[in-house]
Order: structure tokens, then sequence, then C-alpha cells
């Protein structure tokens, strides 16, 4: 078997066999989800070391015909991008399932239907970076909604189901008009080359001018949605804020990836022309993203709404690093999904472990943690100090390549975007010095450091955020080839060639 | 001198076993003791769609515009149109079973004491199963006939018995005799309009025959096409509930005993359908110019407007009733596409419409109180936690409608709005997206009541199927989701059997 198969497969695996564990017996569910997420952690490292760096085309790829009618394959494969989408999503799983031990408890349902669903979620998450088949891709994106909506409306806190609702909601909107763009683009291609939903073979469409507008507007309304993009976003401070810690990882950290993985690989890859039209409108959206994203965030007085709000202003990042059209912004933006994934991960980690501690969410409530709790705070600290792009924490690296590599293009952008590196200073330093330091505030006085099951959990995320910082070119090596082509294909060059990555 | 006609016994004999049956289940009816006539009308019910079924079978590959004079033609799309009716006939009848929902007596007056007495001495008339037979048999004759008055006969044939159908709820009588009672009146204005319409056509054609018009199509002045058109459209978007004619869908699927609702929504769907697909693929597809305009606005107008009007539902057969308007506008995309695409793909939908609408109606009936079946969608919250399994059944069914993909619903839309995509008819696929984001709010909404919402401390609950219920709803749901995770079968089939003769 396939070894990305596999990896896919594991978790599904493991939810039919949650099964067979008895309802009562939840520390074993527990245990046993958390192995089977560390082998498939393993499994996509695996897949990682046989990965072979220089080619830029599908890696692992296999199809097999799964709606013969409309030529739909049950296709994957992977490129450099996806791997290491792949490889944050597998990794990130099980840290979450250790970290968030205790979270599936007091749900509306049993502990087993809460790793049931983080299991089959999991499958989704891997299947949607891996389908190299448009059909396949759409099938997942729409079908993870669901487990999504079922974890936060039934274990999350507060107003959960609105929130859930209002999630599933602006998905499945903008997924619908994704899908009139697939079928026109189903259409398109069976006038032109018979009928697939082949990327490789999508990519090769001629389209009028108009048509490609619209249909690049369906793929990339349902991607601004899902990333959030400003005005797209105000489905997500409500579900993050509903959402249990260890599901707002997995929503913020890799979910939201599908949306700038999805402009990268459906948006550019299949309508050039459109997206050099829409570039101008895009930009500007981005640059309004990481602005307003920073205002609110330094607004917040909720720790759950300010790590929203942070990450809106990080996918504005993102987005402007994407449609800058050269390759070190598309290396920066690749490179920032996956570092905003871990230290969005630190940061609603350790903030999960606060809030349950003191049972408020609210920044005010904390204070002078450093003296009471020294591991949490300083855990909170570096999470916070990689938020804000300090030099030798790994998002420096991908905010400076997307700063980079959009100046040579829109230095105007690039400019006001830099003021956002400013304003993350105010909304990371503010909380922070609220937060730990000070006086000890009242509730604050017997708050239990991290146990060592925290402290495991939460290590190897603060190594990723360090070790990243300051030797990123692992994953860059995996990154740049594929970042580099995707340019190309789009139809750009670098207008400065010359700038080290 | 008037020469007998001849018939094609072997083509037609899956229709005369049904309508052989429905005669045989009156005499029973007539002549049979109460102890055992029950279990024989629910046998001879079964066994007679059996056959039928087998017949169908056997018929596959033939096809035959003489079967029955030029007045009935059997070709790969009305076979598969029988075949789908019978099988979802097949299932709807063991939920039909369940006598406890039929009034015992039916002339008996409501909150008399006959009907008191009739139901203390268990003096259980099994009426339905006859009637039941006939709607089945007609259902199976409108989709394959092909001149104006085989089509009006069977029309009729098929909605009477459903007219008196819905009637017969043993709970909440008045509302369920107002639902008959407007289903008729309404439904005899729409005859009416049908008839209308055909002699228009008769006028212009001179002839019956729907190839007969076909052939005429564009020899004379198009008015009188038109105004033959529109008529006899008329009486066929009633049949499947489009809007502006769909006002009587929400009353007499909440008025009508579940069972006879559950048939109704999925058998009358497929047959209507497959006339309308018939008639204007077979009969006006000429004449497309005039038409398809007027089709495309009634489509559109058919998917928002259900789409929603079904959010301000606090009843759930209603809320079923009006997204069933919803996917009527849905399928009729598939008849302005125009093409075998949209055949084949309108062929698909209704049978995974079908199955999920059966299902759906199933379990609405399972959920009760000491005084019959709720329907109140406010007192359905915290289902889930009452029982976990019917729960999720009944939100798979739900996304099924909304058409999330993995389940059988998104197949369906998949393929009828890429086959109308094809014909070039974008507006009609834009306003489908958004008008199943429209709808797609109201089925989630229902699913927050059962899972999200604690239940309130009421009586209702879910009772325990009977076994023929059980099997029902059970082959329902796994053919529903075995279709939307492996369509390719159903698809194949459908597409092979996407060709009426012309």
């Amino acid at each position: 078997m396939n070894l990305l198969t596999l990896v896919g497969a594991l978790p599904l695996v493991g939810a039919a066999l949650i099964y067979l564990i008895p309802t009562k017996d939840s520390e074993l569910v527990k245990k046993f989800a958390l192995l089977v997420t560390s082998l498939v952690a393993i499994a996509a490292i695996f897949l990682a070391v046989g990965f072979d760096k220089s080619i830029t085309s599908f890696q692992y790829a296999q199809s097999y015909s799964w709606i013969p009618t409309f030529n739909i394959n049950f296709a994957l494969g992977i490129d450099g991008i996806s791997l290491v989408l792949i490889l944050l999503s597998t990794i990130l799983v099980p840290i979450v399932i250790l970290a968030t031990w205790n979270e599936s408890e007091g749900g509306r349902w049993s502990v087993k239907t809460f790793y049931v669903l983080i299991l089959i979620l999991e499958t989704m998450m891997v299947g949607v970076f891996a389908a190299s088949d448009l059909f396949l891709f759409y099938v997942f994106f729409e079908a993870m909604l669901i487990p999504v909506y079922f974890l936060i409306g039934g274990y999350g806190t507060g107003n959960r189901s609105a929130a859930a609702v209002k999630f599933l909601l602006y998905s499945l909107f903008g997924g619908l008009l994704m899908l009139a763009s697939v079928i026109g683009l189903y259409v398109i291609a069976g006038n032109q080359i018979g009928a697939t939903f082949d990327l490789t073979q999508l990519a090769t469409l001629e389209i009028d001018n108009q048509t490609e507008n619209f249909l690049f507007l369906g793929f990339f309304i349902a991607f601004a949605i899902k990333a959030p993009l400003w005005p797209f976003h105000t489905w997500l401070p409500d579900a993050a804020k509903s959402a249990t810690p260890g599901t707002s990882v997995l929503l913020l950290g890799v979910l939201d990836k599908v949306g700038t993985y999805g402009m990268i690989r459906f948006c550019l890859a299949l309508f050039p022309d459109a997206s050099k039209t829409f570039t101008p409108l895009i930009i500007t959206l981005s640059v309004i993203s990481i602005i307003y994203g920073a205002f609110m965030a330094i607004g917040q007085k909720d720790i759950k709404g300010l790590i929203a709000f942070t990450s809106i202003s990080h996918f504005g990042f993102i987005t402007m690093g994407i449609f800058a059209m050269t390759s070190q912004g598309m290396s920066g933006a690749n490179l920032y999904m996956v570092n905003h994934g871990f230290s969005t991960a630190a940061l609603f980690l350790v903030a999960g472990w606060m809030m349950s501690r003191r049972n408020s969410s609210t920044i005010s409530d904390f204070g002078g943690l450093q003296r009471v709790t020294p591991v949490m705070a300083w855990s909170f600290f570096i999470a916070g100090m990689s938020g804000l792009a300090l030099p030798g924490l790994s998002s420096f690296v991908s905010e400076f390549l997307v700063l980079v590599g959009t100046y040579t293009r829109y230095p105007v952008a690039a400019i006001i975007g830099t003021l956002g590196i400013v304003l993350a200073a105010l909304y990371i330093l503010i909380p922070i010095q609220k937060t730990l330091h000070g006086p000890i505030t009242e509730g604050n006085e017997n708050m239990k450091d991290l146990n060592l099951r925290e402290k495991i959990s939460i290590a190897p995320v603060i190594a990723i955020i360090v070790v990243m910082g300051f030797y990123p070119k692992p994953v860059l090596d995996l990154i740049n080839p594929t970042s580099a082509k995707v340019v190309v294909d789009a139809g750009y060059s670098d207008p400065i060639a010359e700038v080290n990555k | 001198m008037l020469v007998a006609p001849s018939l094609g016994y072997l083509v037609l004999s899956p229709m005369l076993i049904v309508f052989a049956g429905a005669v045989l289940g009156v005499l029973v009816e007539a002549f049979m003791g109460k102890t055992h006539r029950a279990a024989v009308q629910f046998t001879i019910s079964v066994g007679v769609l059996l056959l039928s079924l087998q017949q169908l079978w056997r018929i596959r590959d033939i096809s035959s515009t003489t079967a029955a004079v030029d007045s009935v033609t059997i070709d790969k799309a009305g076979i598969f149109l029988q075949a789908t009716v019978v099988l979802l006939a097949l299932i709807a009848v063991f939920l039909i079973a369940d006598q406890d929902n039929f009034v015992a007596q039916a002339s008996a007056v409501p909150g008399s004491n006959e009907e008191a007495i009739a139901l203390q001495q268990k003096n259980q008339q099994t009426e339905i199963f006859p009637l039941f037979l006939f709607a089945v048999a007609g259902m199976m004759l409108f989709p394959v006939a092909t001149d104006l008055i085989t089509l009006f006969v069977a029309l009729e044939v098929f909605s009477l018995p459903l007219y008196l159908l819905a009637g017969l709820s043993r709970r909440k009588r008045l509302l369920s005799q107002e639902a008959a009672l407007k289903y008729f009146l309404l439904g005899a204005y729409a005859s009416a309009f049908f008839l209308f319409g055909a002699a228009f056509l008769y006028g212009y054609a001179g002839t019956i025959s729907i190839r007969g018009i076909s052939a005429a199509a564009g020899s004379a002045n198009d008015v009188l096409l038109l105004i033959g058109i529109v008529f006899v459209s008329v009486g066929l978007l009633f049949k499947i509930s489009a809007v502006p004619f769909h006002s009587w869908t929400p009353d007499v699927y909440q008025g009508a005993p579940t069972p006879i609702t559950a048939f109704m929504a999925a058998c009358t769907k497929v047959a209507a359908f497959g006339a309308i697909l018939r008639i204007f693929y077979v009969g006006f597809a000429e004449a497309q110019t005039l038409w398809r305009p007027i089709i495309t606005v009634i489509a559109i107008l058919t998917m928002v407007v259900g789409s929603i009007v079904a959010i301000a539902q606090r009843d759930v057969k209603r809320m079923l009733a009006y997204s069933s308007i919803a996917h009527a506008g849905f399928l009729l995309s598939g008849v302005v596409a125009l093409n075998k695409d949209g055949l084949a793909a309108s062929l698909f939908y209704l049978v995974a419409y079908g199955l999920t609408t059966l299902a759906a109606f199933g379990i609405i009936g399972l959920v009760r109180d000491s005084t019959g079946e709720v329907t109140d969608l406010n007192r359905w919250i915290g289902l889930g936690k009452k029982s976990p399994l019917i729960g999720s059944i009944f939100a798979f069914l739900l996304l099924s409608f909304a058409g999330i993909p993995l389940t059988s619903g998104f197949i369906g839309k998949f393929s009828i709005f890429s086959a109308a995509y094809q014909s070039g008819n974008i507006a009609i696929v834009v306003a489908g997206v958004l008008s199943s984001a429209i709808a797609a709010f109201f089925y989630v909404r229902v699913i927050i009541m059962i899972f999200f919402t604690d239940p309130v401390n009421d009586s209702v609950s879910v009772i325990i199927p009977s076994v023929k219920s059980k099997i029902s709803i059970s082959v329902a749901t796994v053919s529903s989701i075995v279709i939307g995770i492996a369509p390719s079968f159903l698809l194949t089939a459908a597409n092979n059997f996407a060709n009426f003769i012309k």
C-alpha cells in the first residue's frame, strides 16, 4: 500500500476501532487515539524522508477510478507544498490530543465520540491536501465541515451551537459557490479535452476571460471565507471563542490553511489570467486584513478572541505573499502557513490551560502569572513572541520573506504591511504584560503550573518554533522548488531575481 | 367496423400485474373476514410489486411504441422510471402496512361513536392496499403514456386514490380530511387545466399523440401551441408542486398519514417527473424556444421560494414539504437542460431523492407522544439524546437533502447542475447553488434542535418501530448511504437507460 494512502487511511481505521472500546473506559479511548495519531505522524515523517525534493510534480501519486460516469478518480499525490501541510496537520493532532487530555469531558456527547470526530477529521485533513482530483478535493473540502461542526457544537463552550452554525453556513455558502465553478470547469473541460477532474489537465484549458473571472471568483470566495480574509472573516472569532482550545488549534492551525492552500493550488494554477486581473483587489484585501486584524486584536478583552484576530492579520500576510507572485513571497507564504500553524497551536494550548485553571477567558482576570506559574508563563511568552515574529523565532523568517517578496512588486502594500508588525508588538506585548507581569491578581495565587503531560505536549511545539527560527532550511528546501514552479506556471517571473531565500 | 387493437402484453405486463393485484385487493376487501385480511392484502401488494419488478427486469432491453396502439411507449427511460416507482412503492408499502396510522373506518364521522366502536372491535378496514396499488399502477402508466388522453387517464388513476388516502389518517382526522379535500379540489383544477391545454394541442396538431405534436411543431400558428403547452404544463407542474402551483403541498404533506406522505412525496415525484421529461423531451423539444424560458423561470422560482419559505416552518412535515418544492426546482433544471445528461441526471436524482424521502418520513412516523405523531419541530428538541441512532440517521438524511458531499443528494445535485450548465443555462446553476445555501440553513437548524439543544421535559419519545417499518427505513437509509459513497452503479444504469424513443 502506498504510504500516502496509509497516512490518510490510518486515522479512519483508528476511528472504526475506537468503537470497539467500551464507552466507559475513556482513558483507554484517549490513549488509543494518541497512539493512532502518533503513528500517523511518524508515517508522515517517513513520507517526508522518502520525498524527492528536486521533483516538482506530484509524488506518491496514485489513482483509482471512483465514479467513471464523470471520470472522477480517487487520485492522490503530493508536492512540496502539500507535504509540509500534511506534516503540520499530522504532527499537530497528537500534540493536541495530549495537550487537551480532559477537554473531551463535559461535552454534550461521550469522550469516544470526540475522538472519533477528531480522527475522521484527520483523515479529511490529509485527504484535502493530498487530493489531485478536483472533485475529490471538493468532497474533502466540504465533508470536513461536518466533524468540525459537531466538535464545536458538541464540545465547545459559551454560545457554541450558534457559533457552530455560523461556521457551517459561511463555509457551505462558499463551498456551494465553488461547486458552481467546479461544474463550470468540468463542462468546459468536457467541451475541450474530454471530461476530467485531473488538476494537471484542467490547468491546460483555454477559458475565455469573462468566464474565467467568474469561475475564479467562485473558488476565491470559498477560500477567502475559509482562510479567512477580510471581509469574509466574521465567523472566525465566534468559532474560535466557542470551540475548545484543541479544536481551535485544528481550526486555525490546519483547516484555515485549506483556504490559502486552495488559492495556490486552484486559483493560481487553474486561472492564471483571472488571478492577474484580481491581484490588485486581493492585495488590497490582504493589507486591510493585516491592519484590521491587528487593530481588532489590540482591542480584545478575551484571549481566544485575541488569538483569532491575530490570525486574521497573519492570514493577510499569507494571502499577500501568495498574490505578490514572486518566488520569495510564495515561499514565504508557504512557510508562514506552517509557522502560523505551530505558533497558533502554542498560543491556543497555553491559553487553554490558563483559561481552564482560572475558569475565565478574560485577559484582565489574569496577572502576575510569571511568579505563580513560571513554566506556563514562559511558554506563553515564547508563543507570543513567535506570534509577533521576533527574529530568531520561526514566524520571523516567513514574515520577512513575504514582505521582501511583496516589496519587489508592490512596495506600497509591503510598507503598509510592515505597519502590521509594529501593531503586532502592541497586541502581543500588552496582553503579555497584563497576564504575566505585574502584581498577582486575586484568584491567581494558587494557580498550578504545567504538569508533566502538559510540559511534554508543549515542548515539541516550542522546539519547532525555535529551531525553525534559526534553521528553516529543511522546510524551505521542500517548499522552494514547488513555490517557484507555481509562480512560473502562473506566468510570472521575479522582478528582482537575486534576492536570496 | 372496429378492428380489435393488438396489445403487446409482454411489455405491458408490469402494469397489468399491478392493476390485477389492485382488483384482487378490492375483491379480498369485499369478501374476506377481518382476521387475516390485513396480512393477505399486504402479501398481495408485496407479491404483485415483486412480480412486476421481475417482469420489468425481463423486458429491460425491449422497446416498443405500439404496445397499446400508439398510446404507450415502452422504452429504456420508461422502464427505468417504472422500476423506480415500483421499487420505492415496495419500500413504502412496508411503512403503509403499519395499520395504526390509518383510520379504522373511513366512513365514520370523526369523533363519532361509530369510530370509537370500529376501533374497539378492531374493525380495521384495509382498503388502503388496493387504493395504493391503483395509485402505483397509475404512476407506472404516467411516464410511459404517449398520447394526451392516456396521460390524462393515468394522471387521474394515480391521483384519485391519493386524494382518498390523504384523508385516512387515524389521528387529527379533521386536518387529514381538510388536506384531502384541498388536494382534491386543487387537483381537479389542475386536471381541468391539463385537459384545456390538451384540447389546444389537439387543435394545433390535429393529433393527440405527443410524437404527432412534435412533428407538427412549427407548421402553424405558434400561439395555439404555446397556449397548449402552457396549460398542459400547469397540470403537470401542479403534480410536482412547482411554484406557483405549490400551495397544496405543505397542507397535504402535513395532513396525510405519514406513510402516505412518504409514498406520495417519493413516487408521485418520480411519476410526474417521468411524464414531464417525456413530454418535454419528446413532444415539445421542437418548440423549445417557446417553453424553455418559461420553465427556466419557474425552476428558479421554485428553488428559491421553496428554500426561503422552508426557513419559516415550525412543523417538520411542512418543512420537508417545502424542501420537496425546492427539490422540484432542482429537478426542473434537468428538464430545462434538454440533453441526454439532463435526462440521466434526472433519473439518478429521482431515485436518490425518493429513497431519502421515504426514510425521512419513515422516521417522522416514529416520533410520538401519547396522542400520536409529534411533528412540531420545537418538540423535537433534544431528540438526539433520547435516541442517538434515530437522531443520527435523520441528521444524515437532512445532510443528504442539503447535498453535502458523500451523500446521494450531492451526486444528484452535481450531475443535474452540470447537465444544466452544459446546456448553457448558467443562471439556473447559480440560482441552484444559492438556494442550496439557503436550504442548508433550515436543514442544519433541525440538526441543531436534535443534537445541540438539551431536551425539555416532554413526553415525546421515539417509539420502537415495528419490524416492517424497520425494514422499510433501514433499506431506504442504507441504499441512500450506498448511493452516496459508491454512486457509479446507479449512475451507469441511469446513463444506459436515459433514452426516450422519439
